[in-house]
């Protein structure tokens, strides 16, 4: 398959950055995005000319380093998908395919297609933790879960951070990823130490941070390649108030 | 106090209070459906203005209409600031970015709407409260109605505004819910129908009213003329 590419390129923070084209031959419909980008790359340090800089770790969906919008749909146009899980068929041969970095004021580009995430740790490190006590492992029965809990805590424990709910979202809002943080914890017995200081916390965190203010628009559960529903937005809300009212 | 506005800088706080407000509001609307349901009986107003006089002779209906109207204002200040607030988000737009691909159009429009049922309720307001509220001679409410809607345009615009409320609310109902965090899987499908009744059946019921005095109208004007 053959492909027209349109790239943001920004050398650094500082450029202003401006789309290239590029053409890419022979591509199989079984490569996936990035081996897309492999082959890119490779043709342009044959030709000596710099790389296009993107995120990438696990290649199987399940670190959140990478990270595309593609043809204006985060992790492209396909459902519960990371970038790495999409594969070139489900475009058109001769398609153009317009590439850019996740857009929020609080991911800043560092360079062409990776944009700064570390919002979303500061947003953890607020309040994404629980207390344990050291010393011998507890017995593995002295906790007892309802199976619910597990299962619900465990859906949202699966999201990988990687933003694509913020890059998709109009308002450039953290909601699902902190609720998916949340949720995870306020669901599980060993989350609740900690409980009302830590949805607190988070949400500060996440609004200092300058992300939007959430208009349920629901782009986030559409384009989370996790499939974080938002159900457990509604469970943030509930434990913010919980927080502050009770 | 201090945790008070703590609430109100968060986020979560500023659209707890518009969805509160806002579902303060829909609890108005079914009131005043109710009441100008009255405007039906075939009885030349006599239990509609009877309804008027009630209200506003009534104190407690004087206290309410206080909050209705501080709910109306913080609605909208509210929902212009999150929208300003929002825009600034991201500097640097996407050349891309197909939202209609991932989310309602009704969820992104709620700006837009809410300004026209802002536009709406001022010449509502001027036209059918303030007359009957604050001029000194009694004018009946029945006639007010009457009058104002045997003139198509301004039937017109009412059957605009409303369709644009439903759609407003087509969104803002179920949305009120997620944002009090009362939206989970079990509730989420009872929200969704019973959100029908609030954004397709209310708007509708109120535009049976400017369509019923239209045609009305039309019927009294050719007995006079004696056309047909
Ligand atoms: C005065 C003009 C109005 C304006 C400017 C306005 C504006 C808005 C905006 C911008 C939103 C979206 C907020 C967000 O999601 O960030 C909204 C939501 C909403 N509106 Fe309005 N609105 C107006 C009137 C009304 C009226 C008359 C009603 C009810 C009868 C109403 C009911 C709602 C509800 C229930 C929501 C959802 C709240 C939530 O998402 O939690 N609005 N409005
Ligand atoms: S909620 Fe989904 S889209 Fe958002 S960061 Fe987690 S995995 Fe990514
Ligand atoms: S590279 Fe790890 S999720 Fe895509």
């Amino acid at each position: 398959m053959n492909f027209t590419l349109k790239i943001w390129r920004q050398k650094n923070q500082k450029d202003a950055g401006r789309f290239e084209m590029y053409e890419v031959q022979n591509i199989s419909p079984d490569a996936s995005f990035l081996e897309m980008l492999d082959v890119l790359n490779n043709q342009l340090v044959l030709q000596d000319r710099d790389p296009v800089a993107f995120d990438h770790d696990c290649r199987e969906g399940i670190c959140g380093s990478c990270g595309l919008m593609i043809n204006g749909r985060a992790h492209g146009p396909g459902r519960k998908q990371a970038t790495c899980d999409v594969r070139m068929r489900i475009f058109d041969d001769g398609q153009e395919l317009v590439i850019e970095p996740w857009r929020a004021k609080p991911f800043p580009v560092i360079k062409d297609l990776v944009v700064d995430r570390t919002a979303m740790d500061r947003i953890m490190q607020a309040g994404g933790f629980i207390s344990a006590r050291t010393g011998g492992a507890p017995d593995a029965n002295s906790t007892p879960v309802t199976k619910e809990n597990a299962e619900e805590s465990m859906d949202a424990a699966a999201c990988i951070g990687c933003g694509a709910c913020i890059a998709a979202c109009p308002n450039s809002s953290a909601m699902l990823f902190v609720a998916a943080k949340v949720s995870q914890f306020a669901l599980l017995p060993q989350g609740q130490i900690e409980r009302k200081e830590r949805v607190q916390k988070m949400v500060i965190q996440m609004d200092k941070e300058g992300f939007g203010n959430c208009s349920n628009n629901y782009a986030c559960e559409a384009e989370c390649p996790k499939g974080i529903l938002v159900t457990h937005i509604a469970r943030l809300n509930r434990e913010f108030l919980r927080a502050k009212l009770v | 106090m201090n945790s008070i506005l703590a609430f109100y800088y968060s986020s979560i706080g500023k659209k707890v209070l518009m969805s509160l407000t806002g579902l303060f509001l829909i609890v108005f609307l079914v009131e005043h459906l109710i009441g100008n349901l009255l405007l039906f009986a075939n009885d030349s107003g006599k239990m509609y203005e009877a309804y008027g006089d009630f209200l506003v002779s009534n104190p407690v209906i004087r206290f309410i209409e206080i909050f209705l109207f501080l709910g109306v204002i913080v609605h909208a200040i509210l929902g212009v600031i999150l929208w300003i607030k929002n825009r600034k988000t991201r500097p640097v737009k996407y050349k891309y970015f197909r939202l209609k691909d991932n989310s309602p159009l009704a969820s992104r429009t709620t700006i837009w709407t809410g300004i026209v049922i802002g536009i709406f309720l001022y010449i509502h307001l001027k036209s059918f409260f303030i007359p009957s509220r604050f001029t000194s001679q009694k004018v009946s409410s029945y006639e007010l109605v009457m009058h104002a809607f045997s003139n198509p345009w301004y039937d017109l615009f009412y059957l605009i505004a409303l369709l644009v409320l439903g759609y407003h609310l087509r969104h803002g109902f179920q949305s009120a819910f997620q944002t009090l965090g009362l939206r989970n899987k079990t509730y989420a499908p009872f929200l969704d129908m019973l959100a029908f009744i609030f954004w397709f059946l209310i708007p509708v019921g109120f535009a049976a009213i400017p369509v019923y005095f239209f045609f009305y109208h039309q019927a009294v004007s050719t007995m006079i003329m004696g056309v047909h």
